[in-house]
């Protein structure tokens, strides 16, 4: 029971860590691609800025407007927080340094990781404003959507690598001498990360946001500690799915090249490094592009993104079979 | 064990609660978040029953996805907050508990009739075996299935689509 609690301690500081990361990621980004000079010069060159950013919303008061559905109002972030601090449980940073190496893992992730829709959707119902449920209904649509490209694109691994596990698929990339994304999986990666944006909801997904047109979307009626849970998941699930990418793709915590048997010591860099480069490309993404339009968006993952990684699953099958 | 047993009676009492609440709620979206629960709840019992494969199915297909367009429908047909009172529907009442009885028994009757606390499976993940299984002695019923659910996709879309408002690109 104890082994258990420190666990689930263990994995809330390490979300909350890598959000934290990827928030300084994405203002100093920002700063950076749009001179804004705030991120870069205030306060230990703008890297304390998440903390003020934090105790901002934490001193702020939690107001729940009087119209609201109050008991599904108020849990809405938990269901968003949880999926997020789940997903952690199967990420390896070494072959020993896991939470629990599940022999489902992969559906695990992908099984966890839709929950937190619910969150979203009930946040936008909630709410009793019109620019809530606008978001919501983007965002429900654009979830739906972006769920099958998603784990199609994951499929193909599986089947390259004959198991479910995360540990497993890392050693399957270690024994096969390159990561699958050279090794076959080029175009499963890249549906990959375009699904994953759209589920985190970030430019140029982020139409159920969408500041411009919807104030803040479902997260409108939202203040203090509760908008600041929907705040940092989006970047903790920034930092996941970029893990899950890296591990499924990029063969996790190893590099070819270099000795197996250190695997422990290097792992953990290895893997954050890959996620960090990852999470860096999307914050160039975010800052330089920008919003789809709602018809393009489906558009894409209708017409574009699930009939590529159906014919991704089908050659990878014809091709296990066939070599 | 004793500790087990008390976490499945416990999540067994949670089930039941949450399915009740299901039923009695007049919220429709009340509804929807308790049946999440009650799922989740069920998915737990899998779990302890040690069939992983389909404890996150339930959550993938049925959270993930069934629930989430539900939801999805809601908010589209009911998006105004608040009780519904043509959720209940009082006349039908009894015949309802009765239904809900007699399926409740003539399952438990086949369940406990036909395996008998027999252990099924002996060795092997049961994921894998579920996989072996469903490709090779139930291949057919597996596809006949999936026939199913695409001509029920097809109609579907056939009953909800108008085709003249898609043939003018200008209108979609």
């Amino acid at each position: 029971m104890t082994e258990v609690l420190i666990k689930v301690g263990l994995l809330a500081g390490a979300a909350l860590t890598g959000a934290i990361t990827f928030t300084i990621m994405d203002v100093k980004g920002a700063s950076w691609m749009q001179r804004r000079p705030g991120p870069l010069h205030v306060g230990l060159r703008g890297f304390i800025f998440p903390v003020a950013e934090i105790l901002k919303f934490i001193q702020k008061e939690d107001i729940i407007p009087t119209e609201v559905d109050r008991p599904v109002f108020k849990w809405a972030p938990a269901y968003v927080m949880v999926s997020c601090v789940a997903l952690f449980a199967v990420v390896p940073l070494s072959p020993t340094l896991v939470v629990a190496d599940l022999e489902l893992g992969v559906f695990f992730a992908l099984a966890i990781s839709s929950l937190g829709t619910i969150g979203v959707l009930t946040a936008g119902w909630s709410s009793a404003n019109k620019y809530s449920l606008m978001g919501g209904l983007r965002a429900a649509g654009q979830l739906i959507a972006y769920e099958l490209p998603l784990i199609l694109a994951v499929v193909g691994v599986v089947i390259q690598a004959e198991t479910m596990s995360l540990v497993g698929i890392v050693e399957k990339q270690i024994e096969w001498g390159v990561p699958f994304v050279v090794g076959g999986q080029i175009v499963g990666f890249l549906i990959f990360m375009v699904a994953a944006t759209a589920e985190m909801m970030r430019v140029p997904f982020d139409m159920p946001i969408g500041e411009s047109e919807l104030t803040m979307g479902f997260m409108t009626e939202y203040s203090g500690i509760r908008f600041l849970i929907f705040y940092i998941s989006e970047y903790m699930n920034m930092f996941i799915l970029c893990a899950i990418a890296s591990t499924l793709f990029l063969g996790g915590y190893h590099v070819p090249l270099l000795p197996t048997e250190w695997v422990n010591f290097y792992g953990p860099i290895v893997l954050l490094t890959k996620t960090a480069i990852l999470g860096f490309i999307l914050v160039a993404i975010r800052w330089s592009q920008p919003r789809f339009r709602e018809d393009q968006l489906q558009n894409l993952a209708w017409k574009i993104l699930i009939p590529a990684s159906l014919v991704n699953i089908l050659v990878t099958a014809i091709m296990k079979v066939g070599f | 064990m004793e500790i087990f047993e008390i976490v499945t009676y416990f999540v067994l009492l949670l089930l039941i609660t949450t399915a009740v609440r299901v039923v009695t709620t007049s919220n429709v979206i009340h509804a929807a978040i308790s049946l999440v629960f009650t799922l989740a709840l069920t998915s737990v019992l899998f779990l302890l029953l040690s069939t992983e494969f389909v404890a996150l199915v339930l959550v993938l297909v049925y959270i993930g996805a069934v629930i989430v367009l539900f939801l999805f429908g809601i908010m589209i047909t009911r998006a105004p907050l608040g009780k519904n009172a043509e959720l209940d529907n009082d006349k039908n009442k009894k015949l309802g508990a009765a239904i809900a009885g007699s399926i409740f028994f003539l399952f438990s009757y086949i369940l406990v009739n036909g395996f008998d606390g027999e252990v099924v499976i002996t060795s092997g993940s049961s994921t894998e075996l579920l996989g072996e299984i469903l490709l090779s002695r139930f291949v057919f019923p597996f596809e006949l299935v999936s026939f199913i659910l695409l001509a029920a996709l097809i109609g579907g879309i056939t009953l909800a689509r108008k085709d003249e408002a898609l043939i003018d690109e200008d209108q979609v």
